[in-house]
């Protein structure tokens, strides 16, 4: 049998099982701790920082956290708010992102997290760096704007016999999603649609399914992210 | 108490922000009540006639003369708002942001699968048009902007409420529904 551990988010008793990831933990106590390139089931990366908390005093990745007993985690300060937003708005001012333009846009992680934290204005200038859109795959579209560099397609896309399909190319400022043009090519119909859907935001999109969704009712047209956790 | 007086203008937009301001439907008769129209579009008075309390600003600035009316805007309204995502970060003409200028003249001008009749290859140049700047700039790099409307256009609702907080001096209400960004 697993042991039960408590601990405390802004003051809030909770009880976990000890050892799994603080988002989870948190998620099962009813409270949202924002997270982007993490995806469930999958081993966490801690590539973003948006799940950024304090774990006794010190700031800490909530998604590759182990909770433990007695842990004193602050969540929803001012403080950690605005250094996620502050990520938010980084990640909007290094791309390129038209929502207004964006098949994503409604649907989209990195734009849900803008709206919950109520970003009107990135406090960065905009870099508006020149990125390529990339269709030479058959059935996805990769563009190059709007990738965050989350790793998730890396991390969670693979071929039956566990081959990765998606790999990091170049470095820096440069670093970019390539596709592996062999495996890509003969990427199967559903593994294609789990990479599109896998993609928080739209530098992944699939062929000749644009704007199926009429605006009001996309998924976070009404409702916040992280509701889902919060109606716990 | 005396009516605000509002100013509007278009520059690099498609008058969307200024149709979904329209968009409060029959709540323009309490705007009218609420405030005067100085410079704008909506009553097409071209020229400030007096220092305005509250300047609304739509789309980014992609040539000399967006500069201008920007300034201008600056220099006779005492709260200027960037409504709408070009005004913000320069919206859907931004995406020739990051291509050269000549690039993009040429593929208009010259190379564009459209272009029929340019027999002699001109690319307009004449002193009278205004000079196209080397990308779109929002609004915020070009003078100080208190205040910032997302959405493509931002919602009725969204500026309804702004106008109605700077009028008043309440605070403005940001409902989940209102903040977005197409
Ligand atoms: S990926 Fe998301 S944030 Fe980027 S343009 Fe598309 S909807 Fe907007
Ligand atoms: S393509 Fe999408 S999933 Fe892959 S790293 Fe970029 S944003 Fe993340
Ligand atoms: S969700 Fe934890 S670092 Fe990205």
């Amino acid at each position: 049998m697993s042991t039960l551990v408590n601990f405390k988010i802004d003051g809030v008793d909770c009880l976990a099982e000890a050892g799994i990831y603080l988002v989870e933990a948190a998620a099962e106590n009813g409270i949202y701790i924002p997270t982007l390139c993490n995806i469930q089931g999958v081993k966490p990366r801690g590539a973003c920082r948006i799940c950024t908390v304090m774990v006794n005093g010190r700031p800490m990745t909530a998604c590759t956290t182990p909770v433990t007993m007695g842990m004193e985690i602050q969540n929803d300060t001012p403080e950690i708010n605005d250094i996620r937003k502050a990520i938010i708005e980084v990640l909007f001012v290094e791309g390129n992102h038209f929502c207004p333009s964006c098949e994503k846009s409604g649907c989209c992680e990195l734009q849900a997290l803008a709206y919950r934290f109520r970003v009107m204005v990135p406090r960065f200038p905009f870099l508006f760096p020149r990125r390529e859109v990339d269709a030479s795959n058959p059935k996805i579209i990769k563009d190059h704007n709007r990738c965050i560099l989350c790793k998730r397609c890396i991390r969670a896309i693979k071929t039956e016999d566990g081959k990765n399909i998606f790999a990091y190319k170049k470095r820096g400022i440069e670093l970019e999603i390539i596709i592996d043009p062999e495996l890509g090519g003969k990427i199967t119909d559903e593994l294609a649609q789990k990479s599109v859907d896998i993609c928080p935001v739209g530098a992944l999109l699939p062929r000749e399914k644009a704007y199926q969704v009429p605006i009001g009712r996309r998924k976070y047209d009404i409702e916040p992210i992280g509701i889902e956790d919060e109606k716990k | 108490m005396s009516k605000k007086i509002v100013a509007t203008t278009s520059l690099a937009g498609c008058f969307g922000c200024h149709m979904s301001l329209l968009d409060i439907d029959e709540k323009i008769l309490d705007l009218i009540e609420l405030v005067e129209f100085n410079k704008s579009p909506i009553d097409d008075i071209k020229v400030f006639t007096k220092q305005c309390d509250i300047g609304l600003i739509e789309g980014g600035c992609c040539n000399s003369e967006n500069i201008h009316v920007l300034k201008d805007f600056r220099k006779h309204c005492n709260i200027l708002v960037s409504v709408g995502e070009c005004a913000i970060m320069g919206g859907l003409p931004a995406l020739r942001n990051g291509i050269p200028i000549k690039e993009c003249l040429d593929e208009a001008y010259l190379n564009g699968p459209s272009v029929r009749h340019n027999h002699k290859g001109i690319i307009p140049n004449d002193d009278e048009l205004p000079m196209l700047l080397d990308r779109v700039y929002p609004c915020h790099e070009i003078v100080k902007i208190d205040y910032y409307l997302p959405g493509c256009p931002p919602r009725a609702e969204l500026i309804w409420n702004a106008l109605v907080a700077l009028v008043t001096g309440d605070e403005l209400k940001l409902p989940y529904e209102v903040v977005k960004f197409d």
